[in-house]
């Protein structure tokens, strides 16, 4: 997948443009493969980290169906998250119901609700409007957690208990081994079907008609394609997706507070999607990885990660604005002008 | 009565407070329309550099009473972040979609987060003995401290200030023209970087100003930041974008919006503003003060 989505340059970069050398899925089943080796494989720490990047892979599809596809940016996405992470919370800690899947489902549920509400409203906006609706609106949901103390825990949070997956009652397994064994390979099926999903959307006749809509409004609309309409589809579908990453990731940090609702909270996310490369499909997902496992080595040797994060933020948008994927593509066409150099000396 | 007073003398305060942090987030927006993410990590700034020197200043001797002198010289000489972050990152988005400008600052708040944590660490601090020394006054049975006077009065006076600025000023021609056209202030003859240079640090100055005043009111936490920058733009949404007069309306409602509600119920002071924002977005999404959308 790392390797994946540049279009592979042949020796002759215009005709080589047209031609994929490897199809995606090709390269999304070789990462499946290592990813299905990787908990025999890794340490359970790293397997832990994992899971964190499956459930943002997976609101990030949500989040990147606005922001590439849809051309809309929202920096109030956390919300989604919040409301997956609290579904599974209040499930699991106040009614004690484990069961993995109807948690999800609710999740979801929840989420597409929520976002078909603020969506009627969001949508009417465009740009920085539409960015600072979602802010506005995720805040709002901050400051409602933080002060419903009785129901929510307020600042402390609520804890979430381990889920029976599948019906299977996991409970005598140490959190380790049942995070870097059967909660893993969930995710990573979860991630699986997510992806594919997503690439159906986005390669959907829908998936076309919001594209149309970023690149040209006026024209989409002449074509007869309700702007409004297909803008909210889209804020649904992206709510739910991230709504279910957000369920899938509560068990793991084992605990929901609001700051996961914080607006910053949102700006990393659109960060991980900016980092892996928000034009390509496989950019945010990349982007989530790198931003985990870097974080993780980077915090590990410096309490002042955020600087560095921050500086390195910068210099993507002024310098890569298309991200890892960008500078992987352009690497790989570099390495392919070289290569047909020595053929043509 | 008296608790009327109260209520309308921080709400007052509160508000000059946001209109100096949202004054500068309105210029910037207006000129070089990149609404600043880091607005709230100046103010931030601001507050605890004013300890640093309000410190060194009393422990040198320095009576509290002239403690606005170290004030608002940490404010001012902060202003020097300004062309800092407008040459080295800002300039070169002009030209790119929102995204990557709201990207671009909210870099510079993850990045002045940690050189807050760096120089001052994580407890919260406050300036000694600068607020008590200015004594409070008794009106009509009510308790207003008279430091939180004197800086509703120097915000006043920096709203009158920016408006003969802005409206007087053959500088504030240049930047009136240069919002509402940069090319053909370009075109005859002024150079539109010196111009974007000036009001960035302009705007950075009313930000790192503001936090500086604010700070013998109350504790500096690290949080600061990005909590204020919600509230800023609370006030330029409610005021409109871009809009001096925006700015000032909208800091006053929201600075008194905040002091009713913690008075009379402190549970729904929050989302009350976000309510009101998402309100004021749905129903005119220009402000109250704003030009077209």
């Amino acid at each position: 997948m790392m390797l994946g989505a540049p279009e592979k340059m042949g020796s002759n970069n215009a005709a080589g443009a047209a031609r994929r050398a490897w199809h995606p899925w090709v390269l999304m089943a070789g990462f499946l493969l290592v990813a299905i080796g990787w908990p025999l494989v890794g340490r359970d720490y790293q397997v832990y980290l994992s899971l964190s990047f499956f459930s943002y892979s997976i609101a990030l599809l949500g989040l990147n169906l606005l922001f590439n596809y849809t051309g809309l940016i929202s920096f109030g996405h956390a919300l989604f998250i919040g409301i997956g992470g609290y579904t599974a919370a209040f499930m699991t800690h106040k009614y004690s119901l484990l069961n993995m899947e109807l948690i999800i489902l609710i999740a979801v549920f929840l989420s597409g609700l929520v976002a078909l509400l603020i969506g009627l409203i969001c949508v009417r906006y465009i740009k920085i409007y539409f960015a600072m609706l979602t802010l506005a609106f995720g805040m709002l949901f901050h400051s409602f957690l933080m002060k419903t103390y009785s129901l929510t825990g307020g600042d402390e949070g609520m804890h979430v208990m381990q889920p029976k997956l599948l019906g299977f009652d996991l409970s005598h397994m140490d959190k380790m081994s049942f995070f870097s064994g059967p909660y893993y390979y969930y995710n990573l099926v979860f991630f699986a079907l997510a992806s594919y999903l997503m690439w159906r959307i986005v390669h959907s006749h829908f998936g076309l008609c919001i594209q149309a809509i970023r690149d040209n409004p006026d024209k989409a609309e002449y074509l007869g394609i309700s702007i409004r309409r297909y803008r909210l589809y889209a804020f649904v579908i992206s709510g739910c997706f991230t709504g279910l990453g957000g369920a899938l990731m509560a068990p793991v940090t084992g605990h929901m507070d609001p700051a996961m609702v914080f607006w910053t909270h949102s700006g990393d996310m659109v960060f991980m999607t900016l980092l892996g490369g928000f034009s390509n499909f496989f950019g945010p997902m990349l982007g989530s990885l790198v931003f985990i496992f870097l974080r993780d080595t980077v915090s590990s040797f410096t309490e002042y990660w955020r600087f560095i994060f921050g500086a390195l933020l910068a210099a993507l948008v002024i310098l890569a604005p298309g991200g890892l994927m960008e500078l992987l593509s352009r690497g790989w066409a570099a390495v392919g002008g070289l290569r047909s150099k020595e053929q043509g000396s | 009565m008296a608790t009327l007073l109260n209520i309308l003398s921080s709400g007052v305060f509160h508000a000059s407070i946001l209109f100096l942090v949202a004054s500068g987030l309105q210029l910037v927006f207006g000129v070089q329309k990149v609404f600043n993410l880091a607005c709230g990590s100046f103010y931030a700034l601001g507050a605890y550099l004013g300890i640093t020197f309000v410190d060194v200043f009393t422990g040198r001797g320095g009576p509290p009473l002239l403690a606005f002198i170290p004030l608002l010289a940490a404010g001012i000489l902060l202003g020097a972040l300004g062309p800092v972050v407008e040459r080295g990152l800002l300039r070169f988005v002009y030209n790119r979609d929102e995204s990557f400008q709201l990207l671009l600052t909210f870099s510079v708040v993850l990045m002045l987060e940690d050189v807050i944590r760096f120089f001052w660490g994580t407890y919260p601090r406050s300036p000694k003995g600068v607020y008590l020394a200015f004594g409070t006054l008794h009106v009509g049975g009510a308790a207003i401290p008279v430091y939180n006077l004197l800086v509703i009065a120097a915000s006043l006076l920096v709203a009158l200030l920016m408006g003969y600025l802005l409206e007087k000023t053959r500088f504030g021609k240049i930047i009136r023209a240069t919002a509402s056209n940069s090319e053909m202030v370009q075109a005859l003859g002024i150079r539109s970087s010196v111009v974007y240079v000036k009001v960035f640090t302009l705007g950075t100055i009313l930000g790192t100003v503001g936090g500086a005043l604010v700070i013998p009111t109350t504790a500096a936490v690290s949080e600061m930041a990005v909590h204020l920058i919600v509230l800023a733009f609370a006030v330029v949404v409610i005021g409109g974008l871009g809009s001096m007069k925006g700015a000032f309306l909208g800091a006053l409602l929201v600075g008194l919006l905040k002091s009713v509600s913690i008075a009379v119920y402190p549970e729904l002071e929050m989302m009350l503003i976000y309510l009101i924002v998402i309100g004021v977005l749905v129903l005119r999404p220009q402000g109250l003060f704003g030009g077209a959308s």
